[in-house]
Parts: C-alpha cells; sequence; structure tokens
C-alpha cells in the first residue's frame, strides 16, 4: 500500500501580504484566529498593513440545518450499534448489521432529499448552489457506500452478487423513468425518438420485463417488424435470471445461461434482426457483446454501470474476488484514455478490488469532513473486517476516524452532546478526549453548565465536575449573587471557598443586619458540614430562626454552644454575644445560671484576649457593649440563681 | 478551511500577541501601540471590543488569559521591562449596557531589568502562578497564594539561563506522575555552541527548580516553544520554533535507574522536522487535544502539522496572505477561499479539501 503523497490545501487569507510580512495565529477550541503582523521583534517600526484579524474554521458543514439532521439521526444509529448484542451469531448477525447499514443510507438519502427541496425552493443563486453540491456529494456518499454494503457487509456470493449489484445500478445511476414516462405518455410511443433508448436503457439494466412490455408497442404500431419483436421478446422472456430463493444450483443456472446463449448467437448469425438496427444492436447486448454494450455508453452515462451491463450478459454468475478484473477493464475501456479517473472512480475501484483501507483512505481525502468515513469505519469494524490479521492498525483507525469527527461535533453549541457518545465508546483516548473537550464548554447558562455537569457526574470525572463548579461559584462571587456562589461551592465540594463565601454572608449579615439567600442557608442540610464556616453560617440562621419562632431556650443553648464549641469565628463572638442581650433582658430566665457563668467567661476571653494596645484602640461604642453586657449578665445570673434555688410550690 | 468574516483589529501599530481565553469566548490582543484590547463574541458569533487600555510604555509583546477557575484575569508582557497582572471589575450597570467592562491593575512585577519576552501561567492544578522571561536570560515564577487578593504576587523562584530568554512553555500534564516542568528558549545569537532550549523541572526535595535537560540538537535561536497537551501519554511532546519546525519527544527514564530524589531524566528523540517555511519559524501552539500543530514562519505563511493514527506526521494545510486589499465595505457572510488539489469538478465527483489521514 503506498502513501498517497497529496499537496495540503491553501487557504487565502486577504489583505495580508505574505511578502513582506508574516501571520501568526491563535488557536482557539473550535476554531483558529490568523492576523499580520511582523517578526523579529526588533524590526517592528509603523507601517500600514492589514488591520484585520481573521477567524478561520475547518467544518463549514457542521452548520448546515439539514446535515445537523444527518448527524442526529446518524448518532442514534451509531450507538445502538455499539450497545446491540453481539453473541447473535453468523446469519443473524449479519442480518442485523445489513440492517444497520440501510438504516444509515436512508438516513444519508432522506438529507439528500431534503437538500434537494431546499435547492429547488431558495431564490438565491449561491444557496442553491451550495446546495446542489451537498446533494451531488450526498449521493456519492450513498452510492459507495451501497457498493461496500454489498460487498463487504452482505457479502454476497457468486449469483447473488450480480443481482445486488444491479439493484445498485439500478438505483444509482441515470434517470431512466422521466425518459421512459415521456416515451409512454406520448401518441406513438414507438415514433418517439427516445423509444429505443429507452428500450436499451432496460436492456442494459436487465429489466427484462419492461423492455419486453416496450417492445409490444412496437410490434402493434408496427406489423412489418412483428416477427423480429416475437422473437427477441421470447429471447428476453427466457433469459434465465437467478433470482433470490431460488433453489437452483449455480451450476444448473450456468448450464441454462449457456443454451440460451447460444440461441442467440443462432438468431444473430441467422441474420434474423438484420433488417432492424435496434434489434440487432441489443440482441448483441444480450450476448454480451462489448462493442455493442459500449456504443450505449450515453446511456449507462458510468463505468460502473458498463461494468455491470458487462457481467449481466456474460458473466452472471461471477464470483466477488473476478471483480477486481471486470472492474479495472470496464473503466479502461469506459474512459478509453480520453478522461482520467476522477476521486469517485478510485474509490469505486477500490470497493471492487476489496481493497477495505483503500476505499477508506481515498474517502478520507475526497471527502470534507470525517463524518462519512468513521461511521463506515466503525460499521466494517463491527463486521469484523479490521481485525488485526485483516490490518494490524484496524481499531486503531476506527477509534482515530471516531475522535477526529467527534472533536469537530464540539465546536457546536449543541451537537456536543452527540459528541460525548462517541468519545465514550472508543476505548483508548475517548475519556481523555472527552475530559479536553468537555472542559472548554463555554458555560454560558446555568442550564448548560448543570447539563455539562450531568454528563460528567455519570461518568465519574471528578475533576471537570469540582473544576466547573469552581468556574461558576467564581463568576458568581464576581458578580456578588453569593447564594449561587454558595451553592456551586458546595457542589465542587471546596471547602475553602464555601468558608470564604460564608465569610462574605456573615460580613453582609453584620452590615446590613440580615442575610441574603435565606432558602439556600436554611436548607444546607448536610453539606454545611463541609467547612467549619459554612456550619457556623448554618447554625447561626438556625439560632435566628429559633429566636423568630420564640423558642428561646433552644436557641439560647444554640448560642451559647457555638461559642463553647468553637465553631463560632473569634471574630464573631461580639457579634453572639450581643445576640444574646435579648435573651437576657427577658421576663422569664432563659439562661440557667451555669449558661451565664459560661457567656461571662466568653466574654472574659474574648476582652482578655485583646493586647493593650488594642484595649486602648477600642473605641466607646465597644467599651458601652461590654459594660451593658456585664451589667445584663449579672443581673440574669442573679435570677437564675434565686430562680434555681426556689423551691417548687414554696 | 475557510475564511470567515475579518474583525477589524483596530490597533494603530503591529499586533504581536493574540490569546483565546479558555472557552474562546474572549479575545486579547496586544500590540506596539502599548496597548491591550479585549474582545468578547456574542451570541450570534460576532465579536465586539469590550475594553481597550493603554497596559505599558513600551511595545507589548504578550498576552496571556489565567484558568477561569481563578475568573478573569490576564497578564502581560512588555519592551518596558514589567509584566502586569490584570483583573476584570465588573461594572457598572450603565457600563454593562453599553457592553463595556473594565479591566484593572492589581500587580507590576518589576524584577526584570531587560524587556520581558514571554509570560505565561502555570497549569491550574499549581495554583496561581505564572512565569515570565527576559532578555537578561533570567526565568522568574510567582505565586498569588489568596486567589481572591490578586495584588499580591510572591516570586518565588528566579531561575537564571545564561542565555537571553525568548520563550517558555509549561507542561500542561497534570498527572501525579510529572513534576512541574517548564521549558526555555532562547533566541541568542552569539556564536556559542550552548543549547537553545533548556528544561527545567521542580524538584520537591530541594524545592527548587533545576535543569533537567538541554536540547543539545538546537543550536540555532529558538523564537518559541510549546509543550503539548498530554493526551493521558507517559512521555512529553515539545514542538520548537527555530529556523525550522521540530517536534520532540521526551520519555521519562524510570526513576530507579537515576539517582534517588533526583531529576527525572528523558530519552529525548526527534520525530518530525520540517523546513517547508524556508526560513525562521516564529510560533508554534497546539491545538487543544494536542493533535494539530500550528507555526508561522518567515515566508508569511502558517502551516498546520497533524499526525495519522500511525504516528507520522505531515502538513495538513496552509494558510497564506494574498497581498490584495479587503475590500471596503463589512464582509457578508461567508466566503470560500480555499483551493484544493482534488478539487475537480461536483458532478460526478466529490468536493475535495485533501486530509491528511493516512
Amino acid at each position: 500500500m503506498e502513501e498517497l503523497d497529496v499537496e495540503p490545501p491553501l487557504t487565502l487569507i486577504p489583505g495580508v501580504d505574505s511578502k513582506s510580512k508574516q501571520m501568526c495565529f491563535a488557536w482557539a477550541p473550535g476554531e483558529m484566529l490568523v492576523y499580520e503582523t511582523l517578526f523579529p521583534k526588533e524590526c517592528a517600526e509603523k507601517r500600514p498593513g492589514c488591520p484585520n484579524i481573521f477567524i478561520v474554521r475547518k467544518d463549514k458543514d457542521v452548520y448546515s440545518q439539514t446535515l445537523r439532521k444527518l448527524f442526529s439521526e446518524s448518532h442514534g444509529i451509531f450507538v445502538g450499534l455499539q450497545r446491540s448484542e453481539e453473541e447473535l451469531g453468523g446469519k443473524s448477525r449479519k442480518a442485523q448489521l445489513v440492517r444497520v447499514s440501510k438504516n444509515y443510507r436512508s438516513v444519508i438519502r432522506a438529507c439528500m432529499e431534503e437538500m434537494h427541496q431546499l435547492a429547488i425552493s431558495t431564490r438565491d443563486p449561491e444557496l442553491q448552489c451550495q446546495h446542489s453540491t451537498q446533494v451531488c456529494i450526498l449521493s456519492a456518499m450513498e452510492l459507495i457506500w451501497n457498493l461496500c454494503e454489498i460487498l463487504f457487509v452482505e457479502v454476497a456470493p457468486a449469483g447473488h452478487l450480480l443481482l445486488h449489484l444491479l439493484d445498485w445500478v439500478r438505483l444509482h445511476v441515470c434517470d431512466v423513468d422521466s425518459m421512459v414516462c415521456e416515451v409512454l405518455s406520448s401518441e406513438n410511443p414507438s415514433k418517439h425518438k427516445d423509444f429505443w433508448n429507452a428500450v436499451d436503457i432496460f436492456v442494459l439494466q436487465g429489466r427484462m420485463d419492461d423492455a419486453r412490455h416496450l417492445l409490444s408497442k412496437e410490434a402493434s404500431a408496427n406489423p412489418t417488424s412483428m416477427g423480429m419483436c416475437k422473437i427477441l421478446d421470447d429471447l428476453m422472456k427466457k433469459m434465465p435470471i437467478l433470482s433470490i430463493g431460488n433453489t437452483q444450483t449455480l451450476t444448473e443456472m450456468e448450464l441454462k445461461w449457456q443454451h440460451w446463449h447460444e440461441e442467440c448467437q443462432r438468431y444473430l448469425q441467422d441474420g434474423t434482426f438484420s433488417s432492424n438496427l435496434h434489434m440487432e444492436s441489443i440482441c448483441k447486448i444480450l450476448l454480451g457483446d462489448e462493442n455493442a454494450i459500449l456504443e450505449k455508453k450515453e446511456l449507462m452515462t458510468t463505468w460502473y454501470h458498463f461494468l455491470v451491463t458487462r457481467l449481466v450478459y456474460s458473466h452472471p454468475t461471477v464470483k466477488p474476488v473476478e471483480l477486481r478484473f471486470y472492474a479495472q477493464s470496464s473503466l479502461d475501456l469506459f474512459l478509453g484514455g480520453e478522461s482520467s479517473s476522477e476521486p469517485l472512480d478510485s474509490i469505486l475501484m477500490a470497493a471492487f478490488e476489496f481493497e477495505i483501507h483503500q476505499v477508506i483512505k481515498e474517502c478520507s481525502i475526497a471527502l470534507s469532513n470525517w463524518w462519512f468515513v468513521a461511521h463506515l469505519t466503525d460499521l466494517l469494524d463491527h463486521c469484523k473486517l479490521l481485525q488485526s490479521h485483516n490490518l494490524y492498525f484496524g481499531s486503531n483507525m476506527r477509534e482515530f476516524l471516531l475522535l477526529e469527527y467527534a472533536s469537530g461535533l464540539f465546536s457546536h453549541h449543541s451537537l456536543w452532546q452527540l459528541g460525548v457518545d462517541y468519545f465514550d465508546h472508543c476505548p483508548e483516548y475517548g475519556k481523555v478526549y472527552l475530559e479536553l473537550h468537555i472542559e472548554r464548554i463555554p458555560l454560558n447558562t446555568e442550564q448548560k453548565a448543570l447539563k455539562v455537569l450531568r454528563i460528567c457526574e455519570q461518568r465519574q470525572m471528578h475533576e471537570q465536575v469540582r473544576s466547573i463548579c469552581k468556574i461558576m461559584a467564581m463568576k458568581a462571587v464576581r458578580n456578588n449573587r453569593l447564594g449561587s456562589a454558595l451553592s456551586w461551592s458546595i457542589r465542587a465540594k471546596d471547602a475553602a471557598f464555601a468558608t470564604l463565601i460564608s465569610d462574605r454572608f456573615l460580613k453582609d449579615y453584620c452590615e446590613r443586619g440580615s442575610f441574603s439567600d435565606l432558602d439556600l442557608i436554611d436548607n444546607l442540610g448536610p453539606s454545611m458540614l463541609l467547612s467549619d464556616r459554612l456550619t457556623f453560617l448554618g447554625k447561626y440562621r438556625e439560632f435566628h430562626r429559633l429566636y423568630g419562632e420564640k423558642r428561646f431556650s433552644e436557641a439560647a443553648k444554640l448560642l451559647l454552644m457555638l461559642m463553647t464549641a468553637h465553631i463560632a469565628p473569634c471574630s464573631f463572638w461580639m457579634t453572639l454575644l450581643t445576640d444574646a442581650l435579648p435573651l437576657l433582658e427577658q421576663k422569664e430566665v432563659i439562661f440557667s445560671a451555669e449558661q451565664t457563668y459560661e457567656l461571662m467567661r466568653c466574654l472574659e476571653d474574648l476582652t482578655a484576649g485583646k493586647t493593650d494596645n488594642q484595649k486602648l484602640q477600642v473605641d466607646d461604642v465597644e467599651t458601652t457593649k461590654v459594660e451593658i453586657l456585664r451589667l445584663a449578665l449579672a443581673r440574669n445570673l442573679a435570677r437564675a440563681i434565686v430562680k434555681e434555688g426556689t423551691l417548687e410550690g414554696s | 478551511m475557510f475564511v470567515a468574516r475579518p474583525i477589524a483589529a483596530d490597533h494603530r501599530d503591529l499586533i504581536h500577541d493574540v490569546s483565546f481565553d479558555f472557552h474562546g469566548r474572549r479575545m486579547a490582543t496586544c500590540s506596539s501601540d502599548q496597548s491591550v484590547k479585549v474582545w468578547d463574541k456574542s451570541e450570534n458569533g460576532d465579536w465586539r471590543c469590550t475594553a481597550s487600555w493603554k497596559t505599558h510604555s513600551g511595545s507589548v509583546w504578550r498576552v496571556t488569559w489565567a484558568h477561569p477557575e481563578f475568573g478573569q484575569v490576564l497578564a502581560s508582557c512588555s519592551f518596558d521591562r514589567t509584566a502586569v497582572v490584570w483583573e476584570e471589575i465588573v461594572g457598572e450597570s450603565n457600563d454593562k449596557l453599553r457592553g463595556q467592562s473594565h479591566w484593572v491593575k492589581r500587580t507590576t512585577l518589576v524584577d526584570s531589568r531587560t524587556s520581558v519576552t514571554d509570560v505565561k501561567f502555570a497549569p491550574k492544578h499549581m495554583g496561581l502562578m505564572l512565569a515570565t522571561c527576559s532578555a537578561d536570560g533570567v526565568v522568574r515564577i510567582y505565586e498569588a497564594p489568596d486567589v481572591m487578593n490578586l495584588s499580591q504576587w510572591s516570586l518565588q523562584h528566579e531561575i537564571s539561563c545564561k542565555l537571553s530568554c525568548s520563550c517558555i512553555s509549561w507542561n500542561p500534564s497534570s498527572s501525579r506522575a510529572h513534576s512541574p516542568m517548564i521549558a526555555v528558549g532562547s533566541d541568542d545569537n552569539s556564536p556559542n555552541i550552548l543549547a537553545k532550549v533548556q528544561i527545567y523541572e521542580y524538584n520537591e526535595n530541594t524545592r527548587k527548580y533545576a535543569k533537567a535537560e538541554t536540547l543539545m540538537t538546537v543550536t540555532d535561536p529558538v523564537h518559541d516553544i510549546a509543550f503539548a497537551p498530554n493526551l493521558g501519554r507517559s512521555f512529553h511532546i515539545l514542538a520548537v520554533a527555530t529556523k525550522d519546525v521540530r517536534i520532540f519527544t521526551l520519555k521519562p527514564v524510570r526513576k530507579e535507574l537515576t539517582s534517588s530524589g533526583g531529576l527525572t531524566k528523558f530519552e529525548i528523540q526527534i520525530v518530525a522536522q520540517f523546513d517547508n517555511h524556508n526560513s525562521q519559524v516564529w510560533r508554534v501552539s497546539w491545538n487543544i487535544t494536542g493533535t494539530v500543530l500550528a507555526s508561522s514562519g518567515d515566508d508569511g505563511c502558517v502551516r498546520l502539522w497533524k499526525a495519522n493514527y500511525m504516528d507520522n506526521w505531515k502538513c495538513t494545510g496552509i494558510l497564506k496572505g494574498n497581498g490584495s486589499p479587503v475590500n471596503g465595505s463589512s464582509q457578508q457572510g461567508v466566503f470560500n477561499a480555499s483551493l484544493g488539489s482534488a478539487n475537480t469538478s461536483l458532478q460526478n465527483s466529490l468536493n475535495g479539501s485533501a486530509k491528511h489521514t493516512f
């Protein structure tokens, strides 16, 4: 297998002067950017240059709406194939794979049909050209895929092979029907200028019944040729055809065919058709005369039609391995050295030669996006045609193509979700490619972020989950949406950030006297334990709730616990003690004596902790607060002692 | 490839660097006009300039984004011997309506005595850290220990490379098996035979960066250097822009064979070398999966290089200026300026844009 040395494609950037300046570039996740510049830096004088920066993209196709449908529908087929039962052996597995192949093809055809509709309905000539081009490309893809299905998936044996190829030619090559319709709907069909063309093409495509039907028109219109028509009709009727389900063996078929062939020969040699050139030519075609068939080049339009016609009339029991010889000679005879073969021709030729690798290689080069080769190769891999004993890099190639295709999907704002499944089914590099790509998906909305997160969580991609949550949390903090930031930090299990945000909440409370995002804080649940500060925030809010519900003793207990268990940061103790004031001032004694002692101790710890310097700087408000607290605590202590000392009822 | 609409850059002088943010929705450009511009991509794909301000008192050579985990942070470096860290401040509501944003200077790194030629943020798993390199031959690594306070950066390491430095690249691998690593390129023109690419690795024991390798085969001035993203490989890939494009693999030799606690030894191999640019290659950079390398050279072209699944490297695309001025008015729609060798008649063939797969 030789290396195909193709010249890399050249893309021109308008306005950039490559002769006297240079170009530089930057990569973006889905595209690339180029601009004019000048190296080396020392030469950087003020020179007028190209004022523009250009975005350069690889796959224009991904953005077409119709193709998007192709991508999403084929995605469904792909995933179904990966998950399909492998235990089905032999025939049922083959039938399953053939069904998959047919599904792919029907998706291509549906897409083609839609494109065609777009092409004929648009008024914009440029769009029309674009659409028509797409239709051509899709049509070629279906042609190739169909042939691959016959040869590689169906693996039709001799006999059936030709039948499939005939179907293939009838479906794809030259539109017979419109011409025939015209002929039949005319007043005198047999006098129509295309009459004999129609008969010829039916014969060339082995459609004997249709040919006979037309021939009968000639017979009825032209009594003189009735005799010849009858004989020809008879020959056509008697032509042995192997049909699917027919139980005769190939040898039987060959024998019959031989007899029939000799009969045709006799009629020709006897000069039966000599007075009618058309019919004589048809008889020659029936005998597989290459020259006679070649004369009808214009009708067949392609060398592969010529190939199949030849085989029908000279070698109907052709074996798969023999195809290559006939294919090559057909191509040579048909082109006759006038024109050179085109990419499509080499692809089909490679298929006839059963060079699967060559087919894929040529398709990769000829087509501008990876969709076709990725899906076809994957299918062929499932047919076990790319296994190591066939191609040692077989499954590597499958994965390589799938990775390329899926990577391309990630540059699209919604198709990237399809790409995820493709990566899932690439055992070697799929995971790491997914990690690299999914991180780069812009998280414009919270919904999108959640969607991406779900995908990461399903696949245990913990680092990506953490990173995405962190990015969202950071964005929220910058925009001062503390509640959102907090919930993202919790999801990221980022204790440090949760602490930071909790501090912000507490700071806000101190400044404004109320909490924002109460719902969130009230329903923290076990995630409260993520960080000490967060726990404090949650518990502190709980204290406020209890107070609001007038459950004073519970609130009191909680408040005390926050300090004694050191859940509250020291900086907050003053606030907590101040919060205790209303509880101390209640008519009813809420804090017990012991609790009061604890509170006093906390207050002393707090004031003792300050150095002399700080004490001097403490303002009047602070001092007054401490005084008030001491007084309140003392009074409460007194009342508590009395209350506890009093016997019930006395 | 095809060219989408152009963006009027509006710099008053040469643009030296363009950098996309992590998600590809924001872009920063810097220029000899001493300013940096930030562009945002709107929902319909248009790029709008949302900030433009004077950043230095000399040409700005490079601009780079920090990972979005650290917020909206940029770093720029300049001929004026400084590197600066910028942070975006969420503006007042009228600013938002006008579509403008503000960037404030968080810190200026003034340790260099010569032009600072490159600035790059370290991989995010290392925290908020950046490296600069200067013409004075020193690579400096700074860290901001508090991510919420970007005005505090400390100089953690100073690596003396002994040669004027032109470019640096951090190894993006976050694998535990790899210590932090940074490659430094030099464009020193003196006729010493000192190799122009040095690789420094962080040593956990000494808590310092030490030279792990020099690429002895690169003796010409190096203009750019880039580690490829690590696709779970055990070895590293490094691209070098010198008088040609070179791609090296660095395979760590098993640590047991080297002195314990010491630096990793690498087996260095060159896997590709391309001189298609015909002269100096000025920039090299990898796409996000590390599967395509882009290079730009003296021939005025940008070339794309890709390896097939058999690891053979080939050029898969060329971008070249066509010299003709852009027609004044704004470009509507897309125009296909792609010429492919396989682009024959579409009637019975397929649209070609050659792609290197095999």
